[in-house]
């Protein structure tokens, strides 16, 4: 892990286009059928946060998706939705988040494994799970907001919330 | 010890505050924390004993952080201590609260304020109101906008303190920062 913790993390740039996804809904239906499944298009007009975080069932008071949980209605006071996004998958997300009555859309990047967490530069191969990483898009689908925490800090909200405020302000 | 230090605080210290201890402390010891948090219920005595060791010197703020979604009694449970707060009792009530983490459904919360003195119907009723819940909200939001990432979160000096907070660590980052002032 000494290794792992000097690497610099480099998210994708500020103001570049956010790479398109379609990931499954951690719902716990396997059925690939088109409703089970989210693309960046879906959240066209709205704001989007996309948190990629390491795995399900970590330390639940002190977890970043616990915390994002209870800023859903804030978040939308900007216009924005949340997505949390692991390699974990349908029956993983569903367990996690019906056993902590946590409403946050989880989606599955699971197979192929991390496939679109590397397009956002936030997957790390050595461990084969997502980085803490974090993404503020726009209603154009403009990155706006980016930054990779180390694994083991959680990065809280806010930088999330000072980034919808600037995009609110124009 | 500096690498424990991240974001500032940004809602310093004031009159809405919950103040215990000498107001011209060294230390400025602020928690966010959630009631039915388990860890903030391992802060609990930590804190109170950092209280007993280092009397005026330190001075200890409490400010409401409850994750409603994930822990259902948080938010009365907060609403109830900033409810005794308008009968001069917050501080006995935020402890009565900890030492009883595990039963904090309404009618608990009710008996714990009678057992402080307060007539229960009143506390029940006013509690039924709301009207501490603006309050709840703000210390929320202040936590948010400090960077609080979860519960328990502690701020030193008006600095997030993101070290190990057991009695040793806690008790020896302070007799450092006592040290350097």
């Amino acid at each position: 892990m000494s290794n792992q913790s000097k690497r610099t993390l480099i998210p994708l740039a500020v103001g570049v286009k956010a790479p398109d996804f379609k990931l499954q809904i951690g719902n716990g239906d396997l059925n690939p059928v088109p409703e089970n499944f989210k693309s960046l298009g879906d959240y066209k007009g709205k704001n989007l946060i996309l948190a990629f975080y390491p795995a399900d069932w970590s330390a639940v008071c002190g977890s970043q998706i616990a915390l994002y949980n209870e800023l859903i209605p804030t978040f939308r006071e900007y216009d924005a939705e949340i997505i949390g996004i692991s390699v974990d998958g349908v029956f993983c997300h569903k367990a996690f988040k019906e056993t902590n009555n946590m409403a946050i859309e989880l989606l599955c990047d699971f197979e192929p494994k991390g496939k679109y967490s590397r397009d956002y530069k936030a997957y790390n191969e050595q461990l084969g799970l997502c980085e803490r990483a974090l993404y503020v898009v726009d209603k154009e689908g403009i990155i706006r907001y980016s930054y990779i925490s180390p694994m083991s800090v959680n990065p809280g909200a806010k930088e999330l919330l000072s980034t919808l405020k600037s995009i609110q302000n124009g | 010890m500096d690498n424990y230090f991240s974001y500032d605080l940004e809602t310093l210290v004031n009159d809405n505050d919950h103040i215990a201890g000498d107001p011209n402390a060294k230390i400025t010891l602020v928690e966010y924390g959630d009631y039915q948090c388990p860890y903030c219920g391992r802060a609990y005595p930590i804190v109170k004993k950092l209280q007993e060791d280092f009397k005026s010197d330190l001075r200890f703020v409490f400010r409401n952080f409850p994750l409603t979604q994930i822990h259902e009694y948080a938010f009365e449970a907060a609403e109830s201590a900033e409810l005794a707060d308008k009968y001069g009792k917050f501080w006995e009530m935020h402890d009565k609260i900890y030492e009883h983490q595990n039963k904090l459904d309404m009618p608990h919360l009710v008996s714990y304020a009678e057992s402080l003195g307060i007539n229960g119907t009143e506390f029940f009723n006013r509690l039924e109101t709301n009207e501490t819940a603006k309050k709840v909200k703000s210390d929320f939001m202040s936590g948010v906008e400090s960077g609080v990432n979860g519960t328990p979160s502690f701020f030193i000096n008006g600095k997030k303190y993101d070290g190990p907070w057991e009695y040793e660590d806690l008790k020896q980052v302070l007799t450092q920062m006592i040290g350097k002032e």
